[in-house]
């Protein structure tokens, strides 16, 4: 190798590191400013988390960059925009009920691993159940007996089989098993046994044995409406995914692709269980959340900002009846969950 | 050293083949190939293409680490999309590697169709840094592919020429181990990173631009220390369409055989994942370990690829493919005995690294000396197509009886396919099975 050759790639291999590491220390440096407590800037004095805990309020994972991102945090309901409360917690995703909570907390280390917290009333970890795979959505039944997790399981860089997610029913902390155990019945009185089926999104009634979910195969969703003691699901309509059912168990709200084969594309909906009739939320963006209910006839969901600001997302509310347009409810927050004492 | 002397086939004129060997190590010092003979070293061009892969591995395995979590945690799209993601990023590079290895052989220029290919990666990955909505990404992803199914052909053709002919197997031992050490600091750099900036998009951010780093660093060097190896026939000066494959003759006996036994053999080759959830399934190690037994994997890898290289060389490489299939007859039996426990998950993983250090290399190192100079890129590029079809087939098949059945009884009953397989794959080798048996380029002088 000539002279030249190992000069002009010294150069180019310094220059390239130079400006590589000094992008990282750039970055470093505003990470470290935002996570300065000055920056916070709009932040109001925090309010005390047992205190928020006693009365009707919103638990849910606070995205404002500065103190307190990723963190458990509560607001009392009739205040949701105002200053909050926040737990030393820190998750990917949050639940929450009036009794217990959960909490889906990732350990960024080297290997990134995640576990799923058990919390108690007070938003206080009392278990930890480690989690294969990347966090995805993470639900409770009423009394907080049931929970589920969906995580994708073969998403990992060095793996390469398509993905797959794997969801979990606990019932006080034992697992069910995966939803994939279970027999699923299709709309025609087929059985789902295809090889690529996958469930995520599971909700659950006030009973701790009905439950919805999604189920999917060949770029297919199905609703479909679960028991846990029978280990059966049975398919009620196709295209909705992440059911949520409504505290008076009236309703189901998804997402769904309304023909759009784009992924990432979704439609948020509300379906009446008794009627069979779908309606479509005022809402033109897309959207990728499990919903939550505020109340009977309004729906919580999370939604990122665009562009520089991808990493925080503000929690949406809608009425079901298109009513009034969205509105947000908690800026700077994901993942809300309403507990309403 | 002496040792390997007994690998030299004694019919073969190892002077063209050698070209790349004669390369210079130190200016003002030509080694001739007998002096080279006995020190053994390992070509320039080799190591030289084994930095590149190396650096250009740091670059894509630091973006594929985080490329998960950015997708899902912070640009908030949902496991399908996710999924579809990473059907491109499997599917791309296999569509395009035959044509690199085309490409290569018909322009004489494995050099150059490989920089073509690490450039298309090095410039996608800027994308990363300007684009952040969903089809962009898709659209970046599926260029770095391309850039990656190009480039591959090319550069094991490079090898190939690079090398003496009886060093082939080592040859292409240092090259993987080389490039698997690349894909084990990769995700190292990604996940330190992100442990130092938590907040927001500039941890990702940083990852990229370091990845962005490493891949032009890669090219470069690709362009500066990686000779222009041409292969040595001039029959057709001007490339013009008549060279262009023509089958009887790219399909020689030889190769059908290798690409037989690849097929048979890749039909019973079920993916790393699906080991790895059957291990976590049956509760041999706690889950939150899961991503360790990548790593682990990669690292038997990293430490075998060149000794099994070696083995392959004195003993051939045809054997050496058949027995890597075997240990991996080994894995499945481990896993369908539930002879698991820490201790058999540790096994499983030096199996299967072992397995990929025995026939990923090795089987390039195979199909080079099966097919004519000329067809050398094409050739070793549709071996490994060969591969990742079979590979892609069983998974769909294995995924279905993953499902139906218990999934150590999926296994097993995979264990005993592969038994057939590698009977069947080594009934179609057999005349390449020896250490000498097979001449240079098919008898195509």
């Amino acid at each position: 190798m000539n002279r030249i050759k190992i000069i002009v790639l010294t150069g180019v291999t310094v220059l390239c590191l130079v400006v590589a590491g000094g992008y990282f220390l750039y970055a470093r440096g505003l990470d470290r400013a935002m996570a300065a407590p000055s920056v916070t800037g709009s932040a109001a004095p925090s309010l005390d988390l047992a205190a928020v805990l006693r009365g009707p309020h919103i638990v849910f994972r606070s995205t404002l960059l500065g103190t307190g991102y990723d963190q458990l945090a509560a607001v009392p309901l009739d205040a949701p925009g105002g200053p909050r409360a926040f737990s030393p917690l820190s998750c990917e995703r949050v639940y929450a009920t009036r009794t217990a909570g959960v909490c889906v907390s990732a350990d960024r280390g080297v290997v990134q691993t995640y576990a799923l917290l058990g919390l108690d009333a007070t938003m206080t970890k009392i278990t930890n159940t480690p989690l294969a795979g990347l966090p995805s959505r993470a639900r409770m039944s009423p009394d907080g007996t049931l929970v589920s997790t969906t995580t994708f399981v073969t998403g990992h860089s060095y793996a390469q089989a398509s993905f797959s997610t794997s969801t979990i029913v606990r019932r006080d902390g034992r697992s069910l098993g995966n939803l994939e155990t279970f027999t699923t019945t299709l709309p025609d009185g087929q059985q789902l046994v295809a090889a690529d089926r996958n469930y995520w999104g599971v909700t659950f009634a006030p009973d701790d044995d009905t439950f919805y979910a999604t189920a999917a195969s060949n770029g297919t969703t199905w609703l479909v409406r679960g028991s846990l003691a029978k280990r059966t699901m049975q398919a009620l309509r196709t295209d909705a995914e992440c059911p949520s059912l409504s505290p008076d168990g009236k309703h189901v709200a998804y997402k769904k692709r309304l023909g759009n084969r784009t992924p990432g594309v979704w439609r948020l909906a509300v379906l009446d269980l008794a009627t069979g009739q779908e309606t479509l939320l005022d809402e033109t963006r897309s959207a990728d959340d499990q919903m939550e209910w505020l109340d009977d006839s309004h729906v919580l969901y999370g939604m990122p900002r665009g562009g520089s600001q991808a990493t925080t997302s503000d929690v949406w509310v809608a009425p079901i009846d298109g009513s009034r347009p969205p509105r947000v409810l908690i800026p700077g927050a994901d993942s809300p969950a309403v507990v309403r004492m | 050293m002496y040792i390997t002397l007994r690998g030299v086939p004694e019919t073969e004129d190892a002077g063209p083949e050698a070209d790349g060997a004669a390369v210079v190590d130190r200016p003002g010092r030509v080694a001739t190939p007998r002096a080279r003979l006995r020190r053994g070293a390992v070509p320039r061009t080799v190591l030289a293409l084994g930095v590149v892969s190396l650096l250009t591995d740091v670059s894509s395995e630091s973006v594929s680490a985080v490329l998960p979590l950015y997708i899902t945690a912070i640009m908030g799209m949902g496991p399908l999309a996710y999924g579809f993601i990473d059907a491109i990023y499997q599917g791309t590079s296999a569509a395009v590697r035959l044509l690199g290895g085309w490409w290569a052989d018909r322009t004489r220029r494995p050099k150059w169709v490989a920089f073509a290919g690490y450039l298309v990666s090095a410039v996608s990955k800027f994308g990363l840094l300007a684009f952040t909505g969903f089809g962009s990404l898709t659209g970046v992803i599926a260029v770095d592919r391309l850039g990656k199914g190009l480039r591959t052909g090319p550069r094991d053709a490079l090898i190939v020429t690079a090398s003496e002919p009886h060093r082939l197997g080592r040859n292409f031992g240092v090259h993987r181990a080389l490039d698997t050490a690349g894909a084990l600091i990769g995700p190292l750099i990604a996940f330190a990173v992100l442990a130092a900036i938590p907040l927001g998009l500039g941890g990702y951010h940083a990852v990229f631009v370091i990845s962005t780093a490493f891949a032009i660093i890669g090219v470069v060097a690709l362009a500066l220390i990686v000779p222009d190896l041409r292969s040595e026939r001039r029959a057709e000066p001007s490339p013009g369409p008549r060279i262009a494959l023509r089958r009887a003759d790219f399909l020689r006996p030889g190769l059908r055989r290798v690409l037989v036994a690849a097929a048979v053999l890749g039909v019973a080759t079920i993916g790393d994942g699906f080991i790895y959830l059957a291990l976590a399934d049956g509760g041999s190690l706690a889950t939150q370990y899961f991503p360790l037994l990548f790593v682990g994997t990669n690292a038997v890898y990293l430490l075998l690829a060149v000794p099994l290289g070696r083995l392959s060389d004195r003993v051939g490489r045809g054997t050496v493919f058949l027995v890597g299939h075997l240990l991996l007859l080994a894995a499945y039996l481990l896993i369908g005995a539930h002879l698991v426990g820490t201790p058999g998950a540790i096994l499983d993983l030096v199996l299967l690294g072992a397995f990929y250090a025995a026939t990923d290399g090795v089987l390039s190192a195979l199909t080079a000396r099966v097919v004519a100079e000329q067809h050398r890129a094409s050739g070793i590029a549709a071996a490994q197509t060969v591969v990742a079809l079979a590979r892609f087939v069983c998974s769909i098949g294995f995924g279905l009886l993953w499902q139906l059945t218990a999934r150590s009884d999926a296994v097993t009953a995979m264990a005993v396919v592969l038994g057939v397989a590698v009977v069947v794959a080594g009934w179609a080798l057999r005349p390449l099975l020896g250490r000498t048996a097979v001449p240079a380029s098919g008898g195509a002088e």
